[in-house]
């Protein structure tokens, strides 16, 4: 039995490393700058897996070697302060090791370059639904109370800054290549999350308040968005497609949407006439 | 070695048999019972018999994610309905029960060398709360709607949203069986930690306490503080969802329609779960690492190594899971410099669990090694507890959390170390003390049979499951659809993972009937079969009777782990075994 | 969360007094032999529960409050909507009232003490009429509220106010079984000994229930809109 359980330790290691190394399921090739990020789950595989080897071989060692036998007397040790403040600082550097990249990229995560272009990324069940800011570059302000069939994402239509937004629903969300994005998430019900595998980068959308993140697409191409956070039965079919193209084939693109003054006509000329 | 006094002039603490509950009748010692023994294996049952209702949910919605479309009574709500009850009866209802429930039960009294609980009324009613909580449970099955699909988070505003499965009747009673649940637990949870703090026999310090009764004595402290924030949680959604509040529900337009709701916050109530949901790991983990401490040194006849930094560790992780909880939030758009806080705090909590890890493996080396059934289990948790340890790491550290949180990685790395661990755990747990409980030890063969099965299994399971993750598969997805990000070989390793999921469930069955069969047809296991120390294993009869010491109560004179101890002959010595004769002593 | 931390630390300062008294960094493998003293408390095992009790339903409200507060404060989002009600003047008399009940069952407690029967019976009768007028008043309270328009359901500020008034008035309640207990014990002439635990029971008790309701009857006071709003709390708060 100890030599079974021994060897099916080291079984469980070399599958596992085996595994690793030979299956064809492995983070999807990156499209945004959060090249960090996967350097740090690299690192964390690395530091961590070593540590799991370790362990786990000792482990098959100490079975192996101290198995009982007849006339085999045990070892009496209550402590060894040596060795659990050797292995206590070894184990606290490898969490510094983790953590200081770690933190360094989470403050980068955070901090929104200056020039990011705002993108609206509104939630509700089951659909994405998308704003742009239109010539003057600013977002109007909204609130879930706007919220109608003529206008579904909720723009305050008093708010002159919104009239040029350009409102997305039902369609592909175009990004141009190499511009930063900063994403705003609305949602108009329950909590969703906006997440595109290959962009790393994800956030919940949570009734009551706007939340962000930021990335820049790195790579041309389209990239299914999916939703994140169970929002109910229609989870898995909450998703639409982010297409990444040059600057020329954006600014085509969206000279062809409409605007929020034009695709929401009554809504807005209510308020003009107000 | 300190001699701490002679031995004769101490007489052992005395309960007067007056203040000892003594039954009357049938239904007072087997049904309403006041033993804390009966009580112990009313819990386990119970515990395990729901947690057999959650294994089959877990492979119905195996055989969904595996074959999608092919089972037409799996609905895409029933899905939903059967994850959320998985979830929740494993962590709350069998995992938290049967720990403090079951084990704290039996063993708290027996291993400090009490008589029974300090408050066994109350401890009775901490039972029946709790079989209702689970009837009310079980209830959800059979009303209007079903069972809620919220996720066992429950989180707000979609859990009591249409749109969700189960939001009229099942969400309801989750809400008030995790109430009652909460209720029936504080009453227990009252019994545990004063039990230990008064009800210990002389000579028991806490140093002398079997690393169990710390863990268990540490977890129930935890879980006092932390199912408040449950129970307040689920008080005020059941008002958001009753009499129209809007504790945690904003203004909310659903299908056209603007919902009544305004001004409340959904993460507020994240908050709160998690302000729970964090130690309610610990809760669970600190039972298992304290058992398996024990079971480890029992059977590789030594001493557990670090006794000392094993308690330290223990009321460290205790205290740190309190500062922890945001690193569920990392993602939820909570303020971000939070994350900084949190992914420290969380990052510092490996370090004394890491510590548990080594003094166990430890424990190991130059030991002398029996592969019992229980030990094997023993094993298999340090491997799995390890495995998901790490990937701990990488949720932890809030920038890897965030490519990886809500995708199956996620599913990988908790069931792996707070399901497949602990559960490990208890099954060893019960192979250990079922002697003990029955008289009779559990058929070895099938034991091995169980393990191996069990342990490779799970791990084959959890271990490809998280790969999914990382490629970005999201989790309460009950089906994936057509995507191009992911290889059409995904669905292939869904199918490997169910199959050795089923694989995995039906040798529990072999488990359930070696229960049953043992006790009738086990060997008679004696009173001490695994020459075991603690105090449990001195009781004068077995399985032990009523009041469990007999006339006088033991003596403490050492502590749990003189195993292979100088002057015990290669053997072992008993926690109430004096020390020998101080001539003897001076010549050794 | 910050009103759950001062909870928890100080039940944790607690905690540490008690482990630093039991030798955690002791070494129990050199000590063979009996000790006579376990580090078990002199105190009954009730009033230890007791104070266990009491602990978990102090995290309880230190929770309700953590919510109310942290709620109140999440002004960063859209959510800037917080409008508490007035704040009933009749709650000021109903702190009164429970201040005097809390004090006559220590009053009891003395009387237990010096072994006076009557007195004893006097002071638990005062402070079971005193906590149900309490109790009528919060009602009071409540039905002014709902005359003047503040409904339950009509934003969280009220929601909050309802609710945890409401869960303190079951602990008063929840306390008032167990005075019911005693009150029978002591027209059923049991001993003074037995007597003593159960009236100083009930005396910690109250005394706790009362310091809830001046902990949320403070809180309350603080963020009444119609004074101006403490500078110091708000600081407090917003750091969680």
């Amino acid at each position: 039995m100890a030599i079974a359980v021994a060897l099916a330790l080291v079984l469980i290691v070399i599958g596992s490393v085996a595994f690793h190394l030979l299956s064809p399921w492995w983070l999807t090739p990156i499209a945004s700058n959060w090249r960090y990020i996967d350097d740090t789950i690299v690192l964390t595989f690395w530091i961590t897996g070593a540590g799991f080897i370790i362990v786990i071989l000792f482990m098959a060692f100490c079975l192996f070697r101290f198995r009982h036998k007849e006339g085999r007397q045990a070892a009496y040790e209550p402590e060894n302060r040596g060795v659990e403040i050797w292995l206590a600082m070894v184990t606290a550097m490898g969490v510094v090791a983790l953590l200081a990249p770690g933190l360094l990229v989470w403050s980068q995560f955070i901090t929104v370059p200056k020039d990011a272009a705002e993108v609206e990324v509104v939630g509700q069940q089951w659909q994405w639904s998308f704003r742009l800011p239109g010539r003057d570059g600013k977002l109007g302000v909204s609130d879930t109370k706007f919220v109608d069939s003529d206008n579904p994402l909720g723009l305050n239509p008093d708010d002159p800054n919104g009239r040029d937004d350009v409102v997305i629903v039902g369609a592909d969300l175009h990004l141009p290549l190499g511009k930063p994005v900063k994403v705003l998430l609305r949602s108009i019900d329950v909590v969703h999350d906006f997440y595109v595998p290959e962009f790393r980068a994800k956030m919940d959308s949570v009734p009551g308040l706007v939340s962000y993140f930021w990335f820049i697409p790195t790579r041309a191409g389209t990239f299914e968005s999916l939703c994140a956070a169970f929002c109910g039965v229609g989870h898995p079919q909450m998703r639409a497609n982010v297409v990444v193209e040059s600057e020329d084939g954006f600014q085509e693109w969206l000279r062809k949407q409409h605007t929020f003054a034009q695709s929401s006509p009554q809504t807005t000329k209510a308020a003009a006439r107000r | 070695m300190v001699d701490l006094g002679s031995v004769e002039a101490i007489p052992p603490a005395e309960t007067a048999d007056v203040e000892l509950y003594h039954p009357k009748s049938w239904l007072t010692k087997y049904v309403f019972c006041q033993d804390a023994k009966v009580i112990a294996i009313q819990y386990s049952v119970t515990a395990l018999a729901i947690g057999f209702v959650a294994l089959v949910l877990s492979w119905l919605m195996r055989l969904q994610l595996a074959f999608p479309g092919s089972f037409a009574f799996i609905t895409p709500s029933s899905y939903y309905q059967f994850i959320t009850m998985h979830g929740m009866i494993m962590v709350i209802y069998l995992l938290t029960a049967l720990f403090l429930g079951g084990f704290g039960n039996y063993l708290i009294p027996l291993m400090l060398g009490a008589r029974d609980m300090v408050f066994p009324y109350v401890n009775m009613l901490s039972y029946w709360i709790y079989l209702l909580a689970v009837l009310v449970l079980i209830a959800t099955f059979f009303t209007p709607g079903g069972p809620t699909g919220a996720g066992w988070t429950l989180y707000p505003p979609q859990a009591i949203l249409e749109g969700t499965p189960g939001q009229d009747w099942g969400i309801i009673l989750m809400l008030i069986s995790l109430i009652l649940f909460i209720i029936g637990f504080t009453m227990g949870g009252l019994n545990y930690v004063v039990t230990v703090l008064q009800g210990r026999t002389r000579g028991m310090t806490l140093m002398r306490m079997p690393l169990t009764i710390w863990g268990i004595f540490t977890a129930a402290i935890m879980a006092l503080l932390a199912f408040p924030a449950l129970l307040v949680g689920a008080i005020m959604m059941l008002f958001d969802r009753l009499l129209g509040t809007s504790f945690f529900m904003p203004a909310i337009v659903q299908a056209g329609e603007h919902l009544k709701y305004g001004g409340g916050s959904p993460i507020l109530f994240q908050h709160l779960f998690w302000f729970f949901g964090h130690p309610e790991v610990y809760i669970v983990a600190l039972p298992a690492f304290g058992i398996v401490s024990d079971l480890i040194s029992t059977h590789a006849r030594k001493n557990i190594f670090g006794y000392r930094m094993m308690v330290w560790a223990i009321l460290a992780i205790a205290i740190l899971s309190f500062v922890v909880w945001g690193h569920h939030m990392y993602i939820s758009g909570m303020n971000p410099p939070f994350g900084f806080f949190f992914a420290t705090s969380t990052l510092i909590i490996a370090v004394p669990t890491a510590i548990k890890v080594y003094n166990w493996v430890l424990t190991l080396w130059r030991g002398d090694i029996h592969f019992t059934v229980p030990m094997l289990f023993a094993l298999g948790f340090i491997v799995t507890f390890v495995n998901g340890g790490i990937t701990g790491l990488f949720l932890g550290n809030v920038i890897v959390d965030v490519p990886l949180s809500a995708t199956m990685f996620v599913v990988a790395h908790f069931h792996m170390v707070m399901g497949v661990a602990p559960i490990l755990v208890v099954f060893g747990a019960i192979y250990h003390w079922y002697p003990k409980i029955t008289g009779r030890m559990m058929n070895e063969t099938l034991g091995r049979i169980h393990f191996w099965i069990t342990f490779l299994g799970a791990y084959a399971i959890f271990f490809p499951m998280h790969y999914l993750g990382f490629m970005g598969a999201p989790r309460r997805y009950y089906e994936m659809g057509e995507t191009a990000f992911m290889p059409a070989s995904a669905m292939t390793l869904n199918i490997f993972i169910t199959i050795a999921a089923l694989i995995v469930g039906a040798v529990q069955l072999a488990f359930a009937f070696n229960l049953i069969w043992s006790l009738f047809k086990g060997r008679e296991a004696g009173g001490n079969p695994w020459r075991a120390t603690t105090l449990e294993w001195q009781t004068p009869q077995t399985p032990p009777g009523h009041g469990n010491w007999g006339k006088e109560l033991p003596v403490v004179y050492r502590w749990a782990y003189d195993y292979s101890a100088p002057g015990a002959d290669g053997g072992f010595l008993p926690q109430n075994q004096p020390p020998a004769a101080p001539a003897s002593r001076a010549a050794a | 969360m910050s009103i759950m931390f001062v909870f928890l630390g100080v039940i944790g300062t607690i905690a540490a007094w008690w482990l630093s008294r039991q030798r955690l960094a002791s070494k129990p493998w050199l000590e063979v032999g009996a000790i006579d003293d376990a580090g078990a408390s002199s105190l009954p095992a009730a009033k230890i529960g007791l104070g266990v009790f009491l602990a978990v339903v102090g995290a309880l409200f230190a929770l309700f409050f953590s919510a109310y507060v942290m709620r109140m404060h999440m002004v960063e989002t859209n959510l800037a909507d917080w409008k508490a009600p007035p704040l009933p003047g009749l709650l000021w008399l109903n702190t009164g009232v429970l201040i005097l009940s809390s004090g006559a069952l220590q009053w009891a407690r003395g009387a237990a003490r010096h072994r006076e029967m009557e007195a004893l019976k006097a002071g638990l009768i005062a402070g079971g009429v005193l906590s149900l007028a309490f109790l009528a008043g919060q009602l009071l309270a409540w039905r002014n509220l709902v005359d003047a328009g503040y409904f339950l359901a009509s934003n969280p500020a009220n929601a909050f106010f309802y609710l945890i008034t409401g869960v303190h008035g079951l602990h008063v309640l929840g306390g008032l079984a167990a005075l019911g207990a005693t009150l029978a014990k002591a027209w059923d002439g049991v001993a003074f000994d037995q007597m003593r635990l159960s009236v100083e029971l009930c005396a910690i008790y109250w005394h706790f229930l009362l310091l809830v309701w001046l902990v949320f009857f403070g809180l309350l006071l603080l963020t009444d809109p119609i004074r101006s709003e403490s500078g110091l709390i708000a600081a407090i708060c917003r750091v969680f």
